[in-house]
């Protein structure tokens, strides 16, 4: 398909004796927001970080942007990172900068010949995007977890990357926290025209943000659709207790 | 070999076979180091902010060690020098020790202890906070902006350090020799100066330089390979003071033994 703007086949993945992914097969097509679920160690980070060059797979193949990642040059792999936006799940700021200075980096480092007044207005903007537009001149030790995660998104955004990688975006935040963060993943993707992959253990932020879920289970995606298609009625046991846990103990 | 055959290699095989892989890797780190040095961008601000923090907020430290020095080992020297009644030769004493062997060592203990350890903590806690990864999707080289400008500012901030320590402590050795000796300040610092050759400078600056440089690339090798979370953190600090540390006591008498041999010459 046309639309498809990544392309993962046969990927595989270990880590000394640990086979983590075997064999995985998916896609993400455009303006979609996929959801990757899986147990905590089961591999959905890997992926994604495979999927910007910080691993390498073992064999099979992830194409992004029609770019085979594996056989790029760190010049174009770097271009390749520019298209895309990776949220850290402790949102990775860096904690000697001011919110202004972590989101000038990736800024004046990549595009050239702007103006201070043109960075400013840019910070700005995408401060008040994602709703903290007061936290400018703040070291990241001075944010809450909820604060750290948004302008960790803000942060990527500044690029303006037409993928999104969101790890564990709601790890570690409280319920109403999460439902912000779910709606800024989806305000980001209406707004920037973003396709996103929405690393997440969390079935209430997979249900409010995805379109299609992919369930990662021993190093395989065993099931893949819409939320409806692939848990209420689940008859895998191992996905049945995922969504058991999620939704009767909550 | 096979993870069985690996199991059952004897721990002294086991222990070579790390030590000489974390040899390569260092290599392979001081390599990356020399050929990312002169590729663009240049990281001009970076290099002056980590000048600023290494130099000058050492300066209080460094002050205040280089007189006590310069006092404690006037004083000590003086009463060998009195049984001969050569304390008149307490300035040339002083000043080719300080000089030579005292200024260099002291200030890149100190500064291994304190900007070492610094440098280890910070980028190993870049490391285990996924900091440094961060970097690397913005399409940044984190090797650039974090080790290159580190290594830069000790390598270039060290000798001035040394120097600056050299004087405080000359200033130190001064007012212990003025208060027992009643010698003014024109003839104790003639005295030095004619004490100290143009090699003992030179030595003292290069010295200083291979010193510097030590500090910055070995607390940016144990940062950037750390793991384990926090526990790696304080490890990496810690194994960057005592290898740079080790490290400057056998490059001090390695330099020792070239220049004795160029004197000779």
């Amino acid at each position: 398909m046309e639309d498809k703007v990544v392309e993962i086949r046969g990927l595989m993945k270990s880590f000394g004796d640990l086979d983590v992914l075997k064999g995985v097969d998916l896609d993400l097509h455009k303006g979609e927001n996929l959801v990757v679920l899986g147990k905590s160690g089961s591999g959905k980070s890997v992926l994604i970080k495979i999927m910007v060059g910080l691993l390498k797979q073992d064999a099979g193949t992830m194409t992004v942007l029609g770019k085979e990642v594996s056989t790029l040059r760190t010049k174009e792999l770097n271009a390749l990172r520019l298209r895309i936006g990776f949220s850290f799940q402790n949102s990775a700021l860096y904690d000697s900068m001011t919110v202004r200075e972590n989101m000038e980096f990736p800024l004046v480092r990549n595009i050239k010949n702007l103006t201070k007044k043109e960075i400013t207005m840019k910070i700005e903007g995408l401060l008040d995007s994602v709703g903290l537009p007061q936290s400018i001149n703040q070291m990241p030790s001075e944010l809450s977890g909820g604060q750290k995660k948004r302008i960790g998104v803000a942060r990527t955004l500044i690029l303006e990357p037409e993928i999104m990688l969101y790890d564990e975006p709601t790890a570690g935040l409280d319920p109403i926290t999460c439902g912000e963060i779910n709606t800024l993943i989806n305000q980001v993707r209406e707004e920037y025209n973003t396709s996103s992959i929405v690393i997440t253990h969390d079935l209430t932020c997979a249900k409010d943000t995805g379109d299609r879920m992919a369930v990662l289970l021993d190093g395989q995606f065993d099931a893949v659709g819409t939320f409806e298609e692939v848990f209420p009625h689940a008859e895998d046991k191992r996905i049945k207790s995922f969504y058991d846990y999620n939704f009767i103990n909550s | 070999m096979t993870e069985k055959a690996e199991d059952r290699k004897p721990l002294l095989s086991k222990k070579i076979d790390k030590f000489f892989t974390g040899l390569a890797d260092a290599w392979n780190f001081v390599r990356r180091f020399f050929k990312e040095v002169f590729v663009p961008p240049y990281e001009f601000r970076e290099v002056i902010h980590q000048c600023y923090r290494i130099g000058v907020e050492s300066l209080p430290l460094i002050s205040l060690t280089g007189f006590i020095v310069g006092i404690v080992f006037t004083n000590q020297s003086r009463p060998s020098l009195s049984e001969f009644g050569a304390t008149s030769w307490l300035p040339s004493l002083i000043s080719i020790a300080v000089v030579r062997a005292m200024g260099p060592l002291v200030t890149a203990l100190i500064a291994a202890g304190k900007v070492g350890s610094s440098i280890g903590a910070e980028i190993g806690s870049m490391k285990v906070t996924e900091q440094i990864d961060a970097m690397e999707v913005s399409a940044t080289n984190p090797f650039n902006f974090l080790v290159v400008t580190r290594v830069i500012a000790t390598t270039l901030m060290i000798p001035l350090l040394v120097m600056y320590t050299d004087f405080v402590a000359l200033i130190g050795s001064f007012l212990s020799v003025s208060a027992n000796e009643k010698v003014s300040m024109t003839t104790f610092f003639v005295q030095v100066f004619e004490s100290i050759s143009f090699l003992d400078i030179t030595s003292s600056v290069l010295k200083s330089i291979l010193f510097g440089f030590t500090i910055g690339i070995v607390g940016c090798y144990k940062g950037y390979n750390s793991s384990k979370g926090t526990e790696g953190v304080g490890r990496a600090a810690n194994a960057a003071v005592v290898m740079a540390m080790f490290l400057i006591f056998i490059e001090e008498l390695l330099v020792l033994q070239i220049v004795n041999a160029i004197r000779a010459f």
